[in-house]
């Protein structure tokens, strides 16, 4: 996608800094943890100041639909949130100084444990389905680049494109019914962590997976057949194929490694994806994941919940995407720090 | 910034199709079919109060949840509406949240970029406050600007938008970045022509030709965004249909009646297929390290 | 064992691996809770709120009824009887003295006293509406020694039995002394009762799940269990609620067996259900819920009686039901504002309602209030199921009789902060909006809220209405029941002709269940002592 294009070009300036010092590796790095802080400053002032503009008053949520407007008063005035906007902000930034994410309007417990049991879930969804989307994808981007221009290609083109144009909700419906109401191979909804069972596990996280991984498997099977060609284009590999290089070893070995930076790229980057899809698919298979999480505090307005959520979603796209930056080292021989 | 794309095509080579093309690379009839199936759907979506044969809002509740007759070509929803009327008029709809997600983020994109990409104090700050929305995930994000703003087709249009704008700056960003080193620019910028001259004049024609491409896909991922957030209950309101709520709201109908969601799905579907074909198309057709290998 | 390699060579047999290996395994995930006599059900609404004095919500009213227990409670015939207590009253009506029965006993293995009791009201009575009204004329309430309560009035309150007996919003649950000691206003942290389920603190999930454990040292009354009333005998285990976010989802999960209960069918996947053998479907609560519209009395053009009664003549409550409930099984048409099936119920002067809309009568209204077109602002929630369709249905009606609609839609939680703003619509305001309330809420002039005539004191749409306040007090005073009924046909004519709200109908809410779950209480509040699991 040329979304992702761009990302890559502004991220290339990682291969100017052409420096053979192993030292400033570790500098870098440190350079890249730094300028991480800016950002997540300015995502907590957007996000309060956000929350703080919309309308919507929990107090009138908590106290439920007979409730008089002295009483909304009373509960406003408990829950502090009468306080001037800047006395709120600073308690806010003091409590997450101090590690605490603060404690949710609604259910009066703390947002850190409700953090804690639904991150779970919605980790071990998303690490499945990146790695049924790898397997998947790369294989076929490959397959699709080296067949340019053949049905194989075509094909290949053509799902991917078919697994962006189609809503996740719809995936999600139609593989509900024809596997686990049709079928009967797998449960309908819910969620078992694995440590419950493996077996309880995979059974019920095969198909929300299966469903987020249409798009990634388009997204990531379309970059790899697009930096494949470029790499396929390129001098050195036409050398090797003219030296009788084996074509599997050829693709597998040469092409592929050097197309990894861009794949990895996109793995990154198609994160802020992933967690979309998260909402969406954690409502139709009933996981009880972050993004539910997320959006039942935003249609409850419950700010603490909120705040903590978009703050650790943005931390851990910027976490995932530093450790994409870093792993280029490993895939890219042109790549140093 | 070194590997900045190197297009040098201008809006107008770009939509007229009249470039030096690379003798292999001649458009294919796949390109050809999704121009033809978009162009149908972008008329038959605008025409369909003209042919529709009834008010998309009209309700009946004597007739809910109709099968298919010679009234009601695709049945009726729950509120006894025509799907038929509503489903072609909601592509109105979902095409002009698509095409306004487009351009408004492509404009906006466009002057953050440039002005980040030509002066370097304001680069820095820019770019961190692009960074911190690309952090932010989008959908969260939307949804938290349409409880904002209430479900008016403005809120979800720029709920759209505002996480896609640092996508463009970063690309506009790069394209100027590079260009700015060309002997041309350097020649304006010696020659002391104005800051406002050299943008709009030399840097800015520059950006036109990715940002096209940029522009397709932002406005297929909005259509399908619009979705998604009807499903999540903050699209827009159920008295403007689109594609988007008319699946959201018949879900529920899913094994009852499933063309509530098959009907607009298809049409989606096919549009957002038809305008990633034609984005790719033109991309391919831009990269000029693509056509190393055709050539 | 598939390697990576293989899996990269040949993508496709991955995900037929992963299916098929998970499909040998369901059946093994299935036996664990075999054990246990668990009931999995999926509420209304997930929960959120653990306090069930401070709201409203009725999800936590039910989670009341769970953990804890409540002095009196009527039963089926609306008749006031004992719970946890027994009373009398003296002879001038003043003297309400309760008596704890025996074997009450908190979670936390402490046994309930009258210092429990006394603290648990008084916190209830500066939340609850109708607990306000009896604090008002409360002249002392104390715990004259362990089981005993004496509750004292400056003068006679008649419906005193059935105010503390009410079940819903607000019913006044007994919790230990210290927990009642926490402010008002703010919600409880310890969530310990006396009633027949224990709290599960570590597998609470707000908005997820919630599990109950049976509490074994509650002694059931003798009396066969009779709504709120009775015994409540406890025959399961377990009961864990979870949330579905997805209507859809749960009706598959209950066919598939992996849940045995849904409160609240969502009324067009019904048919969905009835096709399963292992599911039933059926109408648990009789009474059922009002769906109702509530002008903005304060501003124009709702402030004129005669736009009211324009908007009452346009609406029909049959187009509006029938779009809600799609099966005139589900629904009943019904003018009554206290209900059909009430005691206090009548339908005197509801004609208009429940005749179908007449258009001409509403048209010759406007044009005699002189309408001039100011658009009505209605909201329109987009995120509860229940509340969907009134607002579409209603802003099409209003619009043939020739109102200027401005439908804004919004999440629920954006009507319900929108909604206290009294100021004109360009300040924030509001013309008009639906809600829903279950019938024991509505069924008599002190429980229902819409008839509190106090302008700026009433409830939401802000009634300035100095006659149906009269006519409370009336009901307030009466000693008998019949005197009581005549003043509530009063209060029903008046508010058919003042138009304080627009009573939409009756309609109920069927529940769905494996055929293995049985003895489901019928009552107004979902309950789950009674209910049997028979076991595979």
């Amino acid at each position: 996608m040329a979304r992702s294009l761009s990302l890559l070009r502004a991220r290339a300036p990682l291969a100017a800094i052409n420096n053979k010092d192993p030292q400033s590796m570790f500098v870098y790095i440190l350079k890249r943890v730094l300028a991480t802080i800016p950002v997540m400053v300015i995502v907590a002032i957007f996000v309060f100041l956000l929350l703080r503009l919309t309308p919507g008053d929990p107090a009138a949520i908590l106290a439920g639909d007979a409730a008089t407007p002295a009483q909304i008063e009373r509960i406003r005035d408990r829950l502090g949130l009468n306080d001037p906007l800047l006395v709120q902000f600073f308690t806010w930034i003091g409590q997450l100084l101090r590690g605490d994410m603060g404690t949710s309007l609604l259910s009066n417990t703390p947002v850190s444990g409700m953090v804690a049991s639904r991150l779970g879930p919605t980790i071990n969804i998303a690490l499945m389905t990146i790695v049924i989307s790898v397997a998947l994808a790369v294989p076929m981007g490959v397959i699709a680049a080296w067949r340019h221009r053949t049905w194989v290609d075509f094909l290949v083109m053509a799902f991917s494109v078919l697994g962006f144009s189609v809503p996740v909700f719809v995936i999600g419906y139609i593989l509900i019914q024809i596997f686990a109401i049709d079928l009967r191979w797998v449960p309908v909804q819910g969620y078992k962590d694995p440590s419950e069972g493996l077996g309880a596990f995979f059974s019920r996280a095969i198909l929300p997976s299966l469903t987020l991984a249409t798009i990634y498997i388009a997204l990531i099977a379309r970059m790899t057949r697009a930096s494949m060609l470029e790499v396929l284009g390129e001098d050195y590999i036409r050398t090797a194929r003219a030296k009788g290089v084996r074509e599997n070893t050829l693709l597998f070995r040469h092409a592929l490694r050097n197309a990894a930076v861009p794949i990895l790229t996109i793995i990154g980057t198609g994160f802020a994806l992933l967690i979309s899809g998260v909402v969406v698919t954690e409502s139709v298979f009933n996981i009880p994941g972050i993004g539910r999480l997320t959006v039942d505090a935003i249609l409850a307005r419950d700010y603490p919940v909120i705040q903590a959520m978009i703050l650790l979603t943005a931390g851990i796209y910027v976490f995932v995407n530093l450790l994409v930056d870093i792993s280029y080292s490993f895939f890219d021989p042109r790549i140093r720090y | 910034m070194t590997d900045a794309p190197q297009s040098r095509h201008s809006a107008f080579q770009v939509l007229t199709g009249v470039f030096s093309l690379p003798a292999g690379a001649r458009i294919g009839i796949g390109p050809m079919i999704a121009a033809a199936l978009l162009i149908a759907i972008v008329l038959a979506s605008i025409l369909a109060p003209l042919y529709v044969p009834f008010d998309p809002l009209k309700m009946n509740s004597s007739a809910r949840l109709s099968p298919p007759t010679d009234d009601f070509l695709l049945g009726t929803d729950q509120f006894g509406r025509d799907t038929f009327s509503r489903v072609m008029t909601g592509g109105r709809i979902s095409l002009l949240i698509g095409v306004g997600a487009a351009l408004v983020s492509v404009i906006i994109g466009l002057l953050i970029g440039l002005v980040a990409g030509f002066f370097r104090i304001a680069d820095s700050i820019i770019m961190r406050i692009m960074d911190s929305l690309m952090a932010m995930p989008a959908i969260l994000l939307a949804i938290a600007l349409v409880a904002l703003n209430g479900p008016s087709l403005t809120s979800v249009i720029m709920a759209i938008t505002i996480p896609e704008i640092p996508r463009v700056v970063r690309l506009v960003r790069s394209v100027v970045l590079s260009a700015r080193e060309e002997p041309y620019v350097e020649a304006a910028i010696a020659l002391g022509s104005s800051m406002p001259k050299i943008l709009l004049r030399h840097l800015m024609p520059n950006t036109f030709a990715p940002l096209i491409v940029q522009g397709t896909y932002i406005c297929a991922s909005a259509i399908l965004l619009e979705a998604i957030l009807s499903f999540l209950g903050a699209g827009v309101s159920t008295e403007i249909p689109t594609w988007g709520n008319i699946m959201a709201e018949g879900r529920t109908y899913f094994q009852i009646k499933p063309g509530l969601i098959f009907w607009p799905g298809l049409l989606l579907s096919l549009c957002i297929l038809a305008i990633n074909l034609l984005g790719d198309t033109a991309r391919d057709m831009l990269d000029p390290r693509l056509k190393k290998r055709e050539g | 064992m598939l390697s990576l390699r293989n899996l990269t060579k040949n993508p496709s047999g991955l995900a037929a691996a992963l299916l098929a290996g998970t499909a040998m395994l369901v059946p093994g995930a299935m036996s664990a809770q075999e054990k246990e006599n668990v009931i999995t059900a999926v509420m209304h609404s997930p929960l959120r709120v653990l306090d069930p004095i401070i709201t409203t919500a009725h999800i936590t009213r039910d989670h009341g009824y769970m953990v804890y227990d409540v002095l009196t409670a009527v039963d089926d015939t609306f008749t006031p009887q004992p719970q946890m207590a027994d009373w009398e009253i003296s002879d001038d009506n003043l003297v309400y003295t309760f008596t704890l029965r025996d074997g009450l006993t908190f979670h936390d293995g402490a046994p309930v006293t009258g210092e429990d009791v006394v603290a648990s009201l008084k916190r209830w009575g500066d939340r609850d509406s109708g607990g306000q009204l009896i604090f008002d004329v409360t002249e002392s309430l104390e715990a004259t020694d362990d089981k005993t309560i004496v509750w004292t009035l400056s003068e006679p309150f008649g419906p005193m039995l059935d105010v503390i007996s009410k079940q819903s919003a607000v019913p006044p649950f007994i919790m230990p002394a210290r927990i009642a000691a926490t402010s008002p206003d703010e919600t409880i942290t310890e969530y310990i009762g006396s009633g027949p389920f224990v709290f599960n603190t570590d597998e609470y999930e707000p908005g997820v799940s919630v599990t109950y454990e049976k509490f074994d040292e509650y002694v059931p009354r003798d009396e066969p269990a009779s709504w709120m009333a009775g015994g409540k005998v406890v025959n399961v285990d377990k009961v864990i609620w979870t949330a579905m976010p997805d209507a859809v989802t749960a009706v598959n999960a209950l066919g598939a067996g992996e849940i045995d209960y849904i409160e609240m069918s969502q009324m067009d996947l019904i048919p969905l259900m009835e096709s399963n053998p292992d599911v039933v479907v059926e109408t648990r609560d009789k009474l059922g819920y009002v769906t109702i519209g509530r002008p903005n009395h304060m501003q124009p053009p709702f402030d004129n009686k005669l736009v009211r009664q324009a908007a009452m003549a346009a609406l029909d409550q049959k187009s509006v039901l029938e779009t809600m409930q799609g099966s005139e099984e589900y629904y009943n048409v019904c003018g009554a504002i206290f209900g059909c099936s009430t005691p206090l119920g009548d339908e005197a002067d509801s004609e208009l309602l429940t005749g179908g809309a007449n258009i001409e009568k509403a048209k010759a209204l406007l044009e005699e209030a002189g309408y001039d077109g100011t658009p009505i602002v209605l909201m329109a929630p987009t995120d509860v199921v229940t509340l969907v369709n009134q607002p579409v249905v209603a802003a099409q009606a209003l619009r043939e009789a020739g109102f200027t609609v401005d439908m804004q839609s919004m999440d629920w939680q954006s009507v319900v902060q929108r909604r206290p703003n009294q100021g004109p619509v360009d300040e924030g305001g509001w013309h008009i909006f639906f809600t829903n309330w279950m019938v024991p809420e509505i069924s008599d002039p002190l429980i229902n809220v819409m008839v509190n005539g106090r302008g700026d004191d009433a409830w939401f749409g802000w009634p300035d209405d100095p006659k149906i306040e009269e006519l409370r007090a009336d009901f307030i005073a009466a000693t008998d029941d019949a005197t009581r009924k005549e003043v509530a046909v009063e209060i029903q004519k008046h508010v058919m002709d003042n138009v304080n709200y627009i009573m939409l109908g009756e309609y109920i809410t069927p529940q769905a269940r494996r055929t293995a779950i049985e003895n489901i209480l019928p009552s107004p509040v979902p309950v789950f002592w009674n209910v049997t699991k028979k076991m595979e």
